[in-house]
């Protein structure tokens, strides 16, 4: 089901202004749980954006618990979403989305039960990557549109609720996309101190960006680090304090995803979840036993192999083999 | 002559058009294997980025995601998806490499949805992702892709990223910055290029062994022919032996079927 030219929020700069000027601007410590994060921060209805990139620095244990608490009719930010796409999926969590790129996990392939859904349950608009990119750049920069120079003539175009404009100066012809302001952006980092000033190592994807636009960020980090860190190495600040909050710390929270610099991608895992995709009955043994029976984002750690299999992907993303005892 | 499979041939021939000293965006997989024996092989200074944000990798081994940190090892930066996409509008990006589900003969790819209904599709693709930014910017668009009817088609299903749309003048009718566009297709059958004056797909060389008559049963749509039509140079010994053992020693592209 797909209904094209819908636009899914409002990208009027002066209904975001009052709500950015109260947002606290005070140094506290915004730590919490994931159970209250999606419960206080995250509505139904609510358009969310996830950080990283589809199966790389994703944060998985909020996407799980979204999935747990049954948040419904969701919209979302199709933004090269993978694997965190799957997630939200498994719980129909979404039922509009922005669409770069979804579904499809690269070179792994397309898991069926994500495709189905999109194909019977989610009114989609179409982009591309650099227009959603540049549609948080945009609410960044507190605007309501940017020209682009991309999706011109193109049925991708044509499907969005970009607008063709011209330009006073040359002339050319551009398309205008609307700025996106999401509700919630949830971002996975490699740390974070209490205040939520955080640090990403490695490339930023479009996170900067969507932390400036969003209504509310929620952000995981690998690990609290000492504020002095950021203090004493001011460029270390990727995503500011006073865009933040929520924050928790979530090891290997980005889990069954990569964690550049940390921990490598669970192929293994991946590919055994697009299998059961393959047949309803397995899927849904396979989401039950995977997010329903779970408490935690560290019972799912623990029954997908817990901290030997982590081991093992740390030691695949330092390309360590042959590690054995002498 | 050396024993090669398809993926072999279409990588080799891929990795010779990229001169020393340009700048490449590539994806995982062939394009990737492309790229990374260019490098070793013909262009020690082919500028690699990934959309996702990484700038001059040393590739040890094969990426399986865009952003994944195979991707940014030893980079030179690490940076955003918006610093990767506004070079591209500044120019500065000579080549890409696309694929996608259906390719027509202006050489418009579909990688969005199968069927008539933009509403009911008969199969949700994953979308553009970066490949309508890079077909639309790029200087030089190469497509690797299979060969068969059901991917040569007369009409896409649905334009996911530009090629030359409808013929000549239409990309600058649309706004699109002059002189970019589609450039090669390579296939497990043939080198295919475009006519200066249509703009339409062109039969530049056919790969040893393939006959004239196999490349028309699975091609869609009327192929130009170039006036005289080149035998594809195979595999050469250096290229199959680095790529089978530098650059994919697990064989995890060229261990793989091409279609």
């Amino acid at each position: 089901m797909q209904s094209p030219e819908e636009q899914f929020l409002p990208p009027d700069p002066d209904e975001m202004r009052p709500f950015f000027r109260k947002k606290t601007k005070k140094l506290i410590n915004k730590l919490t749980s994931v159970q209250k994060a999606v419960s206080e921060l995250i509505h139904d209805g609510d358009y969310i954006s996830i950080g990283g990139f589809g199966m790389v620095r994703i944060p998985s244990a909020v996407l799980f618990e979204i999935v747990r608490q049954k948040k419904k009719n969701l919209s979302f930010a199709g933004h090269t979403a993978t694997f965190d796409c799957i997630i939200l999926a498994a719980g129909k969590a979404f039922n509009k989305c922005d669409i770069s790129y979804v579904i499809g996990l690269e070179a792994f392939g397309i898991p069926k039960q994500t495709r189905k859904y999109f194909e019977t349950e989610v009114n989609c608009t179409e982009w591309s990557n650099a227009a959603l990119a540049w549609r948080y750049k945009a609410a960044a920069m507190g605007l309501s549109f940017i020209p682009i120079r991309t999706m011109l003539g193109t049925d991708t175009g044509r499907c969005s609720t970009a607008k063709e404009i011209i330009c006073p100066f040359t002339e050319k012809k551009y398309l205008a996309v609307p700025a996106l302001y999401p509700d919630v952006a949830i971002i996975h980092v490699h740390e974070a101190d209490i205040y939520g000033n955080s640090h990403i190592r490695g490339i930023t994807v479009s996170d900067q960006d969507l932390a400036r636009a969003s209504k509310r960020v929620i952000i995981t980090a690998e690990r609290i680090i000492p504020a002095e860190f950021f203090r004493n190495n001011p460029e270390n600040t990727t995503i500011p304090f006073y865009l933040v909050d929520a924050l928790i710390e979530v090891p290997f929270g980005s889990y069954p995803g990569n964690m550049p610099y940390e921990y490598f991608l669970d192929a293994d895992h991946i590919r055994e979840w697009i299998e059961a995709e393959k047949d309803c009955e397995k899927y849904s043994a396979f989401i039950n036993k995977n997010i329903f029976e779970c408490n935690n984002f560290n019972d799912y750690l623990n029954i997908n192999g817990g901290l030997e299999r982590l081991r093992n992907l740390r030691d695949i993303e330092y390309l360590i083999e042959n590690k054995k005892e002498s | 002559m050396e024993d090669y499979n398809d993926m072999e041939l279409m990588i080799c021939v891929a990795s010779r058009l990229l001169e020393d000293g340009s700048l490449i965006s590539v994806g995982t997989g062939a394009p990737c294997a492309a790229a990374m024996l260019a490098q070793k092989l013909y262009s020690p200074n082919l500028l690699i980025t990934f959309e996702a944000g990484s700038i001059a990798p040393i590739l040890l081994t094969m990426p399986v995601s865009v952003g994944d940190s195979r991707t940014m090892f030893k980079a030179i930066q690490t940076t955003s998806m918006s610093e990767i996409m506004e070079l591209l509008q500044r120019g500065m990006v000579d080549y890409c490499f696309l694929g996608g589900a259906q390719i027509d003969m202006y050489g418009n790819l579909n990688s969005t949805i199968i069927g008539s209904d933009y509403r009911y599709p008969k199969v949700r693709l994953p979308g553009s992702g970066g490949a309508n930014d890079f077909g639309s910017l790029a200087w030089k668009t190469i497509v690797i892709t299979p060969q068969s009817p059901r991917r040569f088609v007369q009409k896409v299903d649905f334009i996911t990223t530009p090629g030359y749309l409808t013929g000549v003048g239409a990309r600058e009718k649309a706004g699109l910055p002059p002189n970019t566009g589609p450039y090669k297709v390579i296939t497990n059958l043939a080198v295919l290029g475009y006519d200066e004056e249509t703009k339409r797909m062109l039969l530049e060389s056919i790969h040893p062994g393939v006959t004239l008559d196999e490349i028309k049963a699975n091609t869609g749509f009327e192929l130009l022919m170039k006036e005289k039509i080149l035998i594809t140079e195979p595999p050469r010994k250096k290229e199959l032996r680095t790529l089978r053992e530098e650059v994919d020693p697990l064989k995890l592209i060229i261990g793989k079927e091409a279609i």
